[in-house]
């Protein structure tokens, strides 16, 4: 009995360092507890400062917030880096260089290159695209009905590529495998009639297609109406031809409707016209009210079926792939288009009080991904 | 003589022996500098990008929106370019800002205005497009640190963790007349339930383990955590002697104690995430459920008889630590903490395991063949059978 209780005492002596041991992890434990609750606190002060304006998430967005309030993308794109401005995307035609053929008519040669190039398609967010003339959406291609257009293709990227256009011309131009594809380092010259006049695309017709389309190798296609050819609304083609005092008078846009698969998990990330998220929401778009607005709209949105554009406050007439010069929806705010689908948008704020009127898809999926912008109508 | 000489004797040789020490760390210091300005691996740069790994640890949302605790696990430092919350992009600030190095976390602060009881999808896009997706399955606000949480919390606590214990230990008055087959089924029943725990306690460990940064090696972390944890206590319960009596009482409630705290973090947890409405029937539950466990940590005094307090001082130990791990579950902890937590609480389990074991053999002349005596065999199988059946009210 004796040594029983003996040995009794000596384990309770053994349970006495048990239950240091115990009270010392239990120690660590509540004190972890506590920097996690002097962390939070800590963060929560250092949050409220720079951030003052987003304390009340529930809160109406102020005005000078544009309507999207706190919805919107972080940071800025670094357009010198990337090349490319969409701000001068908008306007900037490449009508290649003119010359006379042998029997008189009109030659208009590109010089189109394809590069593999990271650009920043979002604040903060490299893609590593294929690209014509190292921007997203590739040159805006314009010429006139009836011309000789002649396209100087050269791959310098690391897959083979083309040019396929949307228009009329013969098999051996069509940019697909065995016409007009070529592998890298080398060269290729498209040659066809400018038709029929609208708005139209080009885009690589490499295998795999999707692939090569969601790289970003696209662009807008424009051909201009000839005046003479369409006596019956001559004033109407004049306006659209490039160059002429009528056309000075609009406010023409080319947009492209593109997405990016930045994870390539098959479904986009980010939505935009020409590219670049939330550019024109952070920066709008100025429009003189007294001009007319004419959008080259272009659909080349890939693992989506369809994308959309809507108008705020104002209606506008629809020229489906611009081959027409009478529209072919009148007074419509939204328009949808399946990919490579295209057309012409017309419209004006003449009536309008000045002020910022909105723009995007009407998917709300799409707009709040990045496809949205603003139109800053101003008097003038 | 012989001895005298020694200590001027091994003074050199000591110093021999460090500088034998320093050869190989010098070498060492040496192949990673040539490492870093050679680089050799240079050649296997073949532009990928760097691999990314991006754990979301900790969620609160509150009235100034969504705040998550993401820690990087990355080749190379990351860079959050983007947030979206339910495939829109926001708003959001990062403290500290700029690239997160590996290992290293930060906090994202959202100005969501989050819809109480919806489902939010978050995803975290890093600067090559990556994408990272967290998902809150039902907001709620994250509860907070303050009286009016804590009070209800405690209750809840005390309602699951010690309410059942003090009722088992109850047991004790009309427990202590059983013969050696009793005393034997008891013992044995405890084993049970503790084995019940132990297996319970491992599933829930190595699933947060799932959940926590790979840089914590979660399974790895637990069995080592786990294993260290017992020998340690092995260690220490056989300074003098095997525990036995109200010892060995005390290191069963210490390992009830630690899955308590366990259990305590999942409904902590589960408050936290909005995962489940703790209703009354989840309780009562838990409650029924560990009640055994006051019953196992009787077992061993039955014969003995010990003063008052320590019965109040077992209720504690046992039970106590459910309330802290109801209060740090709930304010949203890093999955691996939690599992740490269970790992340890799973090593003093084992060691309970085997040390009741132990005892039930010394207390039947150290005959191994006790352990398969009709008595320890139901014990066993009640036991288990009564935690796996009672398990049911709470498993959802």
């Amino acid at each position: 009995m004796d040594s029983e209780d003996n040995r009794e005492t000596l384990t309770r002596r053994g349970l006495l360092l048990g239950g240091i041991v115990a009270a010392g992890g239990a120690a660590v434990l509540a004190t972890g507890a506590l920097a996690q609750g002097t962390h939070e606190r800590g963060t929560s002060a250092a949050q409220s400062e720079p951030a003052a304006a987003q304390a009340d998430p529930y809160a109406t967005p102020p005005a000078h917030a544009g309507g999207h309030g706190d919805m919107m993308t972080v940071g800025e794109v670094d357009y010198a880096r990337n090349g490319f401005d969409p701000f001068e995307v908008l306007t900037d035609w490449y009508t290649g260089t003119v010359s006379t053929t042998p029997d008189g008519r009109t030659l208009r040669t590109f010089e189109i290159e394809a590069i593999d190039k990271e650009i920043e398609i979002a604040p903060g967010v490299m893609f590593p695209a294929w690209t014509y003339n190292g921007r997203v959406p590739g040159p805006a291609l314009r010429g006139k009905e009836g011309e000789r257009l002649r396209f100087v293709f050269k791959n310098f990227g690391s897959h083979p590529h083309s040019m396929h256009f949307h228009g009329i011309h013969s098999a051996r131009m069509d940019g697909v495998p065995g016409a007009g594809l070529v592998g890298p380092g080398e060269e290729f010259v498209y040659e066809f009639d400018a038709k029929p006049f609208g708005c139209h695309l080009y885009h690589c017709h490499a295998l795999p297609l999707r692939r090569h389309m969601h790289k970003g190798m696209y662009g807008a296609f424009i051909i201009d109406p000839d005046p003479e050819r369409h006596p019956e609304e001559a004033d109407v083609a004049r306006s659209r031809l490039l160059g002429t005092p009528e056309n000075a008078k609009w406010q023409e846009l080319v947009m492209v409707m593109n997405a990016f698969d930045t994870n390539f998990d098959g479904g986009n990330e980010f939505y935009a016209v020409n590219s670049i998220a939330h550019a024109y929401a952070k920066r709008p778009i100025r429009i003189e009210k007294s001009r007319p607005v004419r959008i080259y709209l272009i659909n080349v949105t890939e693992f989506d079926p369809i994308n959309s554009f809507h108008l705020h406050a104002n209606f506008f007439s629809y020229f489906d792939t611009g081959t027409s010069l009478t529209p072919t929806l009148k007074a419509v705010d939204l328009i949808m288009q399946c990919q490579a689908q295209r057309g012409i948008l017309e419209f004006s704020y003449a009536e309008h009080e000045p002020g910022q009127y909105m723009f995007h898809a009407h998917q709300s999926e799409f707009t709040e991904l990045g496809w949205m912008g603003m139109f800053d109508v101003v008097e003038a | 003589m012989t001895e005298m000489a020694t200590p001027t004797g091994t003074a050199p040789r000591n110093w021999t022996r460090w500088g034998w020490f320093a050869l190989p760390l010098l070498a060492l210091a040496a192949a990673l500098a040539w490492i870093v300005a050679a680089d050799p691996m240079r050649g296997f740069s073949d532009g990928a990008p760097p691999v990314e790994a991006l754990t979301f640890e900790r969620t609160i949302l509150d009235d100034t929106g969504m705040h998550f605790q993401v820690r990087a696990g990355g080749s190379e430092p990351m860079t959050i370019a983007q947030m979206q919350v339910d495939d829109a992009y926001w708003l959001f600030t990062q403290d500290p800002p700029g690239e997160i190095a590996r290992g290293a976390t930060a906090w994202i602060h959202v100005p969501y205005p989050w819809v109480l009881a919806d489902a939010h999808m978050v995803i975290a896009l890093t600067n090559t497009g990556t994408a990272f997706e967290h998902e809150i399955a039902v907001a709620i606000p994250t509860p907070k640190a303050s009286p009016g949480q804590l009070i209800p919390q405690a209750i809840v606590g005390m309602i699951v963790g010690i309410l059942p214990v003090a009722i088992g230990l109850m047991f004790y008055p009309a427990l202590r007349g059983v013969g050696r087959g009793g005393m034997n089924f008891l013992l044995a029943l405890t084993v049970g339930l503790l084995a019940f725990l132990l297996i319970d306690m491992s599933e829930d460990a190595l699933e947060l383990a799932a959940e926590s940064a790979a840089l914590f090696q979660g399974p790895a972390m637990f069995i080592l955590a786990a294993g260290a944890t017992f020998l340690l206590l092995m260690a220490i319960g056989r300074w003098r002697g095997t525990p036995a009596g109200l010892a060995l009482s005390f290191f069963i409630a210490l390992g009830i104690g630690l899955h308590n705290l366990g259990e305590g973090l999942a409904i902590g947890a589960a408050f936290a995430a909005g995962s489940a409405g703790l209703g009354t029937f989840l309780v009562v539950g838990f409650a029924i459920h560990n009640i055994t466990e006051g019953i196992g940590i009787a077992a061993p005094i039955l014969k003995e008889k010990p003063p008052l307090w320590s019965f109040l001082a077992l209720t504690l130990v046992a039970g106590f630590p459910a309330v802290i791990g109801l209060w740090l579950g709930s304010l949203a902890t890093a999955p691996q903490w939690s599992s740490l937590a269970l790992a340890i609480g799973a090593g003093a389990i084992l060691q309970v395991i085997v040390e009741v074991s132990a005892y039930l053999m010394r207390s039947n002349d150290r005959k191994p063949a006790i352990l398969l005596s009709p008595p320890v065999i139901a014990g066993l199988i009640v036991g288990l059978g009564f935690m796996y059946v009672t398990a049911a009210f709470v498993k959802i």
